[in-house]
């Protein structure tokens, strides 16, 4: 019988709901085109290449393929249905899931190898081809992945892959120049400096041969910026202007001149790795394992730890938004894993970055950028389809919108785990197999840390499209599984060490696990996806859901009796340890690379950048008195605002109660509305201990990035203490995503964020545990425009609760009950806000709010002590928008209303620091004392009418007024 | 003993929590691998209690539960019956009910009537939500009257207690042309259904799980393993003390209940 493709169609039956149909014209109408589909009809499209009879093909058909209750199968391809038929296929290589699994079920069912791709059809009623191709390629597929097909497609057989040129050749690089060497690392795609080429070139000099292809790749991943935080860790000068030099002189690691310039020795390590070090020697004795591993490490509670990470995945995101967050995704949870001998992920976080939707029309976006609204809806996608498959709740996230993110979105995702404390470290030993697990290697993702260390341009697409990945989280799901199994066997670990193949694949999982004892690396024995992968690409390849295990030998038998029952593919790649400490790859009998250990995790050169501050004065005022807005104008705009409007429409799409641990969730309140402050779960089931999860983003204060991490870090401490989280046991996270550090002023600012990590990190007792660092973050148009994105820095955190039971949510319980502000004072400074974005600000009131962070912290264990006393019925911090708009979020969220008495002017301020606290008149005057030292008045009273009231400004609103605001900016 | 077989496997992600809910409601509880299972189907025999845990098997590639479905049907057809024959109460939230609609033990045979030799084909499905997105959402729900499911039997419970959480992507309840949803409500095999205005995915007649005619097999969308202590309750910080036990806690404590009692040895 000759092997043949197959083609089977399935749709719902007759008179059954298409949902996916009546989604796609729905979105089909936000796209701008002249004329739209009045209905979509789907189906699904399975191709299947195999030895298959015609009695099987209706079997799978029939049975397999489609539902017989709800669903009905075609052989071949049903006539159009409609004015325009589109097809949706994966372009080759590109990871099919769906396909994978329908494979593996036809081998259960019949016994039969086959290959299966699948499609999506659509028929669209009321345009013709040329539009139906336009919806298909705006909304339906991404040209970076997919083929698109103006008809059913059914090819005679499947594309096979091209094989790359074979073999790991010497390079010849001895006799290059500087102007050679930089032009060699463009078009290699190694995206090393100049200095960086020289110090390789000096070190193949003096071993007198020239490096092959494999070590210069080894090299380009180890070394990026990606993988080694060159910026960061670089020797930096500053120099600020005018006026006298920052009082950092006393900071570790910070020198300072007679001219006033300040030489700090490893930014990173003197700022914020010194605050933690500073704190643990004052007595913080809850931090297990910091800036070592994948992953931050706490103590829990005296049997458990817990981790913390948060990646960002930005360029893949900007080329192909759903499989670059959905990766970004898995990568964060593969670092969890891949921490200490592995933990278990309890939750996932992600904040997005992005432009105004409303404000970009189809033809204004740039070449080579996708449409924001794609970028988001995207996204939300890939982070679901990938976070809710893996059963992890996505609890705790974020939305910033800002025209500068146009060509270079952000997307931070991150996870948290749980582990038994004597499992929060390992270490490879002498002998022990290099083991691979999880998904075969491909061609995918070739490049990724090099692609991400460098800067988009409008080409990027075409250039970088095999750096783009689609995930498979059941392929990781099944490797967590497989093991957490060999982690708890009753013998004890199976594993030395385990890590993840993140950015730069084997070459940076096995260069960084091998990095003390050497390793020996088979390049052959690696499963691949299809063939014809040349050893270079097996070994920087990024294919997704791959763990790299050091195993002692006589465990390889057990844990591979574990992974058949898991179905995870094991191969064994070769070995930890060897005489000189080097890196020896092999392909065969071939040594086709071999590297000092010591040259590649030391040799790269470390220079010194000069970083500036020069302050950027406030600008005049931008608008004249009688011109203000009145408030209930302000309100309703800043309500619907996209980075206040409430995120329902993407929570809600997030499986936030998997695993059973919830306590306070994402949305809360009787309307289930809400917008938590934190989130709290029990990581440990049966304990009443819980684990509070918040950020602080406040990219409104770029202006100095100083300011803007102070009330970032004041944010996320404020979002935790409002649910209930102890303040003296908080860690946290910093993830900067900041442009291009080449100008000084630019890396000035990256200065001045991580020196007010330091402070803020002491004055709040809140150590960092773990971060990264995502440079170069711009987009170049093809006319030549270079598009920054804001100087970003997420702070994220996560806070011990002693008792879950005494947590507090945000939305108002009773009528009658007042609201009282306190912690920081309100100046009235609107240098920044929201209503300074929608209005401009007026003279005077342009400057930056000040922040406290000793007030800070004092407020935030003020306000703790009243929560644990049971004296707070409401909690929530008051920030973007400023007082009024936390204040309708609480009463909308009850369900209440609320009477305001408070001066017009403290409405819109962002001043940091303060929390909005609902309390039972009877507790007042116990509240009263305890915040003694504090700034506090009472602002208000909660009310049973509905309406929001402030008779100092006559604003008299009904809620219901402000949740339809509220909720209908990202109603998508 | 009463040990209850958590059947976990590729994408099953919520064997842990429902495990857990066993052991609040006084039963033991075991995760066993498909994997293992089909290669020793009689397995089931040492189990009082059977949980079809909700998630994402095999990716839910094609459809929901339809590949873990297809490797069960046959294979582990016989072995359900057999336990349903002894009394054994099977819950299958979400994933599960997938999966059992698929395998034919939801809605089973007619009151009276035997369990057929083979699987039937299928007669209910759980299709692609109304709005085609995944929703997680805790919605209302009420226990119809005269229901025979040993799961949901009895329960008293306040107003604001009488809820449960969902979360799918697939979980609209249908019917196929050869079943009238009328007639599982007139053989009391409607377990549950969401209040008025609380559909959170179109199903028909807001049906949120059926029962087989003897009322031990349960499959539903909500997951009651997700409630089973008041701190999972979404507005739990604004409910008065005291509150009684949890409307899932309580389902799985009628079936623990029964399991000790009512269940036959092998």
């Amino acid at each position: 019988m000759p092997t043949a493709v197959h083609r089977v169609e399935v749709r719902p039956r007759t008179g059954e709901l298409d949902p996916r149909g009546a989604a796609a014209c729905r979105e089909a109408q936000t796209l701008g085109l002249a004329r739209v589909p009045s209905k979509i009809d789907t189906a699904a499209v399975y191709l299947i290449q195999g030895e298959l009879d015609t009695d099987q093909l209706a079997l799978l058909a029939g049975s397999l393929l489609a539902d017989p209750v709800m669903e009905t199968a075609t052989l071949g391809a049903a006539p159009p249905l409609a004015d325009a038929v589109i097809e949706v296929h994966s372009l080759p290589g590109v990871m099919d899931p769906d396909a994978l699994a329908v494979e593996s079920a036809i081998r259960a069912m019949l016994g039969l190898r086959v290959q299966v791709r699948t499609a999506r059809r659509f028929d669209m009623h009321g345009v013709d081809t040329a539009t139906a191709r336009q919806v298909a390629e705006r909304l339906l597929g991404n040209p970076v992945i997919h083929g698109f097909h103006d008809e059913p497609w059914h090819p005679e057989s499947f594309p096979t892959g091209t094989r790359s040129r074979a073999g790991s050749g010497l390079v010849v690089i001895e006799d290059m120049d500087d102007r050679a060497l930089a032009s060699f690392s463009r078009n290699a795609h190694l995206f090393l400096s100049v200095p960086e080429m020289r110090a390789i070139q000096a070190e193949y000099r003096r071993q007198g041969r020239d490096p092959t292809e494999i070590e210069l790749e080894t090299l380009a991943q180890t070394w990026s910026e990606h993988c080694v935080h060159k910026t960061l860790k670089a020797t930096i000068r500053y120099r600020q202007q005018p006026g006298p030099p920052p009082d950092w002189a006393d900071r570790p690691g910070h020198e300072i001149a007679p001219d006033g310039a300040i030489t700090i020795h490893n930014l990173l390590k003197s700022t914020i790795v010194a605050a933690t070090e500073t704190l643990i020697a004052d007595g913080i004795d809850w931090c297990l394992s910091v800036f070592v591993d994948n992953a931050g490490v706490i103590a829990f509670d005296d049997e458990h730890a817990v981790c913390f990470k948060v990646e960002t995945h930005n360029h893949p995101s900007a080329i192909e938004p759903y499989g670059g967050a959905a990766t970004g995704i898995g990568g964060c949870i593969r670092d969890i894993i891949g921490t200490g001998l592995a933990a278990r992920p309890i939750a996932s976080t992600d904040v997005f970055c992005v432009a105004h939707p409303e404000k970009w029309t189809p033809d204004a976006v740039p070449a080579g950028c996708l449409h924001p609204r794609r970028i988001l809806s995207q996204v939300v996608a890939g982070v679901r389809d990938y976070g809710n498959r893996m059963g992890i709740p996505t609890l705790n996230g974020a939305v910033w919108f800002d025209d500068d993110y146009i060509g270079n979105p952000l997307v931070y995702c991150g996870c948290i785990g749980v582990m038994p404390r004597e499992m929060i470290a390992g270490e490879p030993r002498r002998g022990d197999r290099i083991v691979a697990l999880g998904g075969r290697t491909g061609r995918d993702g070739i490049h990724g840390a090099t692609f991400s260390s460098s800067e988009l341009t409008g080409s990027h697409a075409d250039e970088f499209g095999h750096a783009v990945q689609i995930g498979n989280a059941v392929t990781e799901k099944t490797l967590l599984e497989a093991i957490l199994q060999a982690r708890d066997e009753p013998g004890g670990c199976l594993y030395s060490a385990i890590t993840d193949c993140g950015a730069g694949g084997f070459s940076s999982a096995v260069g960084e696990m091998g990095c003390e004892l050497g390793a020996v690396v088979q390049l052959e024995k690696a499963p691949l996806k299809y063939s014809g992968l040349s050893p270079t690409e097996i070994w920087i390849s990024e294919a997704q859901e791959r763990m790299v295990l050091a195993v002692p030998p006589e465990s390889m038998k057990r844990l591979e009796e574990i992974c058949a029952l898991h179905e995870v593919e094991l191969s064994d790649l070769g070995h930890f340890g060897t005489d000189d400490r080097s890196l020896v790859l092999r392909y065969g009998h071939r040594e086709i690379g071999r590297l000092a250990m010591e040259f590649l995790h030391e040799g790269l050169p470390m220079s010194t950048r000069e970083a500036s501050w020069t302050p950027v004065p406030v600008a005049a005022s931008t608008r004249r008195a009688d011109e203000a807005p009145t408030c209930r104008d302000a309100l309703l705009a800043l309500l619907a605002h996209p980075n206040i409007a409430s995120k329902r429409w993407i929570i809600r799409q997030y499986d936030h109660e998997v695993q059973g641990s919830s306590v306070v969730k994402p949305l809360v309140g009787p309307g289930g509305e809400g917008p938590s402050d934190a989130a709290v779960i029990l990581p440990v089931p049966g304990s009443m201990r819980g684990l509070a999860i918040a950020n602080g983003l406040a990219t409104g204060l770029r202006a100095d990035p100083y300011v803007m991490t102070l009330a970032a870090i004041d944010e996320c401490v404020r979002n935790l203490v409002c649910v209930g989280a102890d303040p003296t046991r908080i860690a946290l996270l910093d993830n900067f995503c900041w442009p291009s550090c080449t100008e000084p002023q630019r890396l000035g600012g990256l200065v001045r964020a991580a020196e007010a990590c330091y402070e803020g990190a002491l004055a709040y007792r809140a150590p960092f545990i773990s971060g990264k660092d995502s440079l170069n973050n711009q987009f170049t148009t093809d006319d030549g425009r270079t598009i920054a994105i804001p100087p970003t820095l997420l702070i994220s955190g996560i806070g011990i609760v002693q008792d879950v039971s005494c947590c507090v949510t945000m939305d108002a319980k009773t009528a009658g009950n007042l609201l009282v502000l306190a912690g920081g004072p309100t100046t009235g400074a609107m240098g920044g806000s929201h209503y300074e974005m929608l209005y401009g600000h007026a003279e005077h009131h342009g400057e930056l709010p000040a922040v406290d962070p000793a007030g800070g912290a004092r407020a935030a264990r003020a306000v703790a002590g009243l929560i644990d006393r049971g004296l707070v019925r409401s909690a929530h911090d008051c920030s973007d928008g400023g007082l009024l708009i936390a204040a309708a979020e609480m009463a909308m969220a009850g369900g209440l209303g609320i009477e305001l008495a408070l001066d017009g002017r403290a409405c819109f301020s962002e001043d940091p620091a303060r929390y909005l606290l609902e309390i039972d008149p009877g507790d007042l005057d116990a509240v009263t004392a305890a915040l003694s030292d504090l700034t506090h008045v009472v602002v208000g009273e909660f009310t049973g009418d509905r309406r929001l009231t402030l008779s100092d400004a006559q604003l008299d609103v009904p809620i219901d007024e402000l949740r339809s605001a509220w909720l209908g900016t990202l109603d998508w | 003993m009463t040990t209850a077989l958590v059947l976990t496997t590729s994408g099953i992600n919520c064997d842990r929590e429902l495990a857990h809910a066993f052991e609040l409601a006084g039963a033991t509880a075991e995760l066993v691998h498909l994997n293992r299972l089909l290669a020793e189907p009689g397995m089931v025999d040492r189990y009082s209690l059977i949980g079809l845990p909700g998630g994402f098997s095999y990716g839910d590639a094609i459809g929901a539960g339809r590949i873990a479905a297809t490797l069960m049907r046959e294979a582990l057809y016989p072995a359900f019956v057999s336990a349903i024959a002894r009394g054994v109460p099977i819950i299958a939230p979400c994933n599960g009910f997938q999966i059992a609609a698929q395998m034919g033990l939801l809605p089973g045979p007619a009151a009276g009537e035997p369990w057929p030799a083979v699987p039937a084909r299928p007669t209910v499905g759980l299709a692609a939500n109304d709005t085609a997105r995944f929703v997680d959402r805790w919605c209302a729900v009420e226990i119809p009257d005269g229901t025979r499911c040993i799961w949901t039997q009895g329960i008293e419970l306040e107003d604001a207690g009488r809820v449960l959480p969902v979360a799918h992507g697939e979980g609209r309840f249908t019917v196929g042309p050869d079943l009238a949803v009328s007639r599982l409500a007139a053989d009391g095999q409607i377990a549950l259904r969401y209040r008025p205005g609380e559909n959170p995915n179109g199903s028909l007649d807001a049906v949120a799980g059926i029962c087989d005619a003897s009322g031990l097999v349960l499959g539903l969308m909500p997951h009651p393993e997700r409630f089973t202590r008041w701190t999972h309750h979404p507005q739990w910080t604004r409910l008065e003390e005291p509150r009684g036990e949890t409307l899932g806690l309580a389902m799985f404590r009628n079936a623990v209940a029964w399991a000790k009692q009512q269940v036959a040895a092998v």
